[in-house]
């Protein structure tokens, strides 16, 4: 199963593509099965990067577990979690936890 | 590709006008009025009284990469030295533009072809590169409307007629234009 | 240090006007990415795992408490309340808004600072001994002439666009403490017999995933040719650099396929054509920019302080603290104060908004307002007395940065790695701060000795393990993070390249291994006093492979 993901132009977020646009949120993300709707989504991204909304969208591999739509490459799931240490990681478990 | 874009590729002194030269090659014949040429670095070399000996302007298309050094002694009968840019990040004429220019005293025009954008254009005109060919509507269209995107102050000298030492630091240069007129 | 003038001033000014220009142009459309990406690298702005990261360029390292606030203000305002300090001497913030950097290079702008070329394939920022103007063991201050090619390399119309980055760095001591020989351009400051000042010259060096020690191709550059000679050399880079694949693209890489021979014979000829010309440097220019550096009139002082021995005495964390990160100074009663980016345990060269500030207030007391970065990710107040040192000892204390560990195992270098960087294949962090916990031990660091452990989290190598007396490589094998360890490697004047040990080993297994081979160096180690470098030189491989493979 995939899902597609991009960094928003303006400001960088990692955001993911849902069924009518995009969402910094995983959970929100719109997930493919099969060839075919990767590349039907990938074409829209495609026009979205075009269209000067996002950078650089590629699709990623995820499995359905507990907490959700989960990436199975580590580096993927470092991209949708934050990172894992450091004043950054402090800073993302504050939000979470808000 | 726009219609003013084909009738009108070439950028220089301020404002878009045709493109006369012929592109030609080993293979082709050779136009019988005296239409300028412009003939790819490597044949030219291979062939020079060919071109020079016909009744007409030579130029020279000069791939990135190229060593120009054997083309000195006939930098003379040039009027044209066109400087390949196959992607816009691909800088070594800019290098060899100020070998021509400054090393080999090379006066006649200097233009860049090829993926020519805006925002290399200021670099492209201190290295001596006074016409370009450009193909970038948003190029084109900033151009026209003389949006201008340099950084106007110099901090190293090229040899050019068009800058000016700022003040007494050595390298410090600016514009010539913008000093008063004397 | 450097003060711009009118000049530089309306330099930078339009810069941040042409970057506007450009962000604004990229959100409109009408530049593409790909057309974008040069033009933002070159103003310090990649796209990195997270978001953009903006990199500020510190040139040689050198900064002033007001800079050092307007960087703490960048932090708060537009970034996480932190930034990282890097190998280049530089400042990345990770998480700017594109729309946003424009106005962060405005605030750069007040304060004489910019981000001009921290990136892209162009002559990038100019590096220097950390210790540079107040190293008691130094020809001449490197920075001038730093400055002076950080000008002549800044928007140089022929140089933007070469096959790859190119990195210059300057010392002018025999200690290398600049990395000189893994740099496109190292220069070294000397005298010749006559007492003239001029430069060694390495080029060619670097790391990444070819890894080379410069090849010397001067001994001695007169002062006047730096400039005409760096311009010779990086012509033929441009040149003849290959284009057709950016991991051979490198200067390093053409010195290589071409010989050092040849291509040295090229620079020279292309040398001798501009030697003469509009680049020579003029006696009274260099003169003129070495004003700037001078140091600040240090009031006279004996050479030791009975305040300092006495603290030193009365309290023990505070005298290994010394020990490690107080180096001797050029003017009497004064010492050079190493600011430990590397808590136990913590991020390597992270600092907050609030330790920024801490260390701009403490520099501005006591260290003549002025702050350097340390290729080594720390900070160094150069000009401290020793009367006052107890007194920034206590206030870095306060501050969260009074580690008493430079130079030694917990000191480490880290890249970002995995955890930020969109290249890397593993994470670099957590293995610092794992490593930094097992040795944490202030006795059991002191033991040990000097001790420079350096990690990357790919092959890039920006975190120089290479150079590593102990260098860990994070790789990706199928999935799953796992680290190469060299040894051996050197960054200073005796340059080496780190030498693979064998198989990797998994995150959970590398610390245990990292410990196995500084065991192995106190068993094997004549005495005390002979580093860990040291033994490696005189083992070889041969005692630490044993002890990690059970294999000699």
């Amino acid at each position: 199963m995939d899902i597609i993901t991009a960094n928003r132009l303006s400001d960088g977020a990692v955001v993911f593509l849902t069924a009518s646009g995009w969402s910094t949120r995983i959970a929100e993300a719109q997930a493919l099965e099969g060839k075919e709707s990767v590349a039907a989504a990938l074409a829209r991204a495609a026009a979205d990067a075009e269209a000067s909304i996002i950078v650089e969208p590629y699709p990623v591999d995820v499995e359905r577990r507990a907490q959700g739509l989960t990436p199975t490459k580590l580096r993927e799931r470092i991209r949708a979690q934050g990172p894992t240490v450091g004043h950054s990681k402090d800073l993302h478990l504050q939000v979470q936890a808000a | 590709m726009s219609d003013a874009q084909a009738q009108l590729p070439i950028w220089k002194d301020g404002s878009f006008g045709a493109d006369a030269w012929v592109a030609v090659s080993a293979e082709t014949e050779l136009p019988a009025d005296p239409a300028p040429i412009l003939v790819p670095l490597a044949e030219f070399l291979a062939e020079a009284g060919r071109y020079t000996a016909r009744d007409g302007d030579i130029g020279v298309l000069v791939g990135a990469g190229e060593d120009v050094h054997p083309l000195v002694p006939y930098l003379g009968d040039l009027r044209l030295i066109a400087l390949e840019f196959p992607k816009f990040a691909d800088g070594r004429n800019y290098s060899t533009a100020r070998l021509l220019r400054e090393r080999f005293g090379y006066a006649g025009e200097l233009r860049a072809t090829g993926d020519v954008l805006i925002d290399q254009i200021p670099l492209m005109r201190r290295c001596g590169i006074v016409s370009f060919a450009v193909k970038h509507e948003p190029t084109r269209r900033a151009l026209l409307a003389h949006h201008s995107v340099e950084v106007r102050h110099y901090y190293q000298p090229v040899q050019s007629d068009a800058e000016v030492p700022a003040g007494t630091r050595p390298w410090a240069r600016l514009p010539a234009a913008r000093l008063p007129a004397a | 240090m450097y003060r711009y003038d009118e000049f530089d001033e309306a330099f930078v000014r339009e810069r941040v006007a042409q970057f506007s220009d450009q962000v604004a142009r990229r959100l409109a459309g009408d530049l593409d990415e790909e057309q974008f990406k040069p033009l933002r690298l070159q103003n310090g702005v990649y796209l990195q795992l997270h978001a953009y990261m903006l990199r500020i360029a510190v040139p040689y390292g050198t900064l002033s408490s007001r800079q050092m606030r307007k960087l703490a203000f960048i932090a708060r305002n537009y970034d996480k309340g932190y930034g990282h300090f890097t190998t280049r001497q530089n400042l990345q913030f990770n998480w700017p808004a594109l729309k946003d950097v424009p106005e962060i290079l405005g605030h750069l702008a007040d304060v004489e600072m910019h981000a001009i070329q921290t990136s892209g394939n162009c002559i990038r920022n100019v590096t220097a001994d950390h210790f540079a103007g107040v190293a008691a063991d130094e020809v001449a201050d490197p920075r001038p002439y730093a400055e002076i090619l950080r000008q002549w390399s800044t928007i140089h119309p022929e140089f933007l666009f070469l096959p790859r980055k190119f990195k210059i760095a300057v010392t002018g001591a025999d200690a290398d403490r600049a990395a000189v020989r893994f740099h496109d351009i190292g220069l070294q400051v000397k005298r010749n017999e006559a007492g003239e000042l001029g430069f060694a010259v390495w080029i060619g060096g670097g790391m990444g995933r070819t890894p080379m020690v410069g090849y010397q191709i001067r001994d001695f550059l007169p002062e006047a040719d730096l400039l005409a000679y760096s311009e010779a050399i990086v012509r033929i880079y441009n040149l003849y650099g290959r284009r057709d694949n950016k991991y051979k693209a490198r200067l390093k890489i053409l010195i290589h396929e071409g010989g050092a021979e040849t291509i040295a014979a090229e620079i020279e000829q292309e040398f001798n054509e501009i030697r003469y010309g509009v680049l020579r440097l003029p006696d009274d220019e260099i003169r003129r920019i070495e004003t700037y550096f001078a140091a600040p009139d240090y009031p006279t002082r004996a050479s030791e302080s009975v305040p300092f021995k006495r603290a030193r005495l009365a309290d023990p964390a505070f005298d290994r603290w010394v020990g490690n990160n107080v180096s001797p100074h050029r003017a009497p009663g004064h010492a050079i104060v190493t600011v430990s980016l590397k808590p136990i345990g913590g991020v390597p060269g992270n600092a907050t908004a609030d330790q920024m500030d801490a260390v701009a207030d403490i520099a501005e007391r006591f260290s003549a307002d002025e702050i350097r970065v340390s290729h080594e990710q720390n900070l160094v107040l150069p000009h401290v007395a020793l009367e006052d040192v107890k007194a920034v000892y206590d206030a870095l204390a306060a501050a969260g940065l009074a580690t008493g560990n430079a130079g030694l195992v917990t000191d480490i270098i880290a890249c970002p790695g995995l955890d930020y960087c969109a290249l890397a294949t593993a994470r670099s962090i957590p293995v610092a701060e794992r490593i930094s916990e097992r040795f944490g031990n202030p006795e059991r660091q002191q033991e040990i000795g000097p001790l420079k452990i350096k990690i990357s989290g790919c092959i890039n190598a920006c975190g120089h393990h290479h150079a590593g007396h102990i260098g860990i490589l994070g790789l990706d094998r199928k999935g799953e993070e796992f680290y190469q360890i060299t040894l051996g490697g050197s960054g200073d004047e005796t340059a080496s390249i780190g030498e693979i040990v064998g198989r990797g080993f998994s995150t959970d297994e590398v610390v245990d291994a990292v410990q196995q081979i500084v065991d192995t160096y106190i068993v094997h180690r004549e005495s005390s006093e002979e580093s860990f470098l040291a033994a490696y030189r005189r083992l070889g491989p041969a005692p630490f492979k044993e002890a990690l493979y059970g294999t000699a």
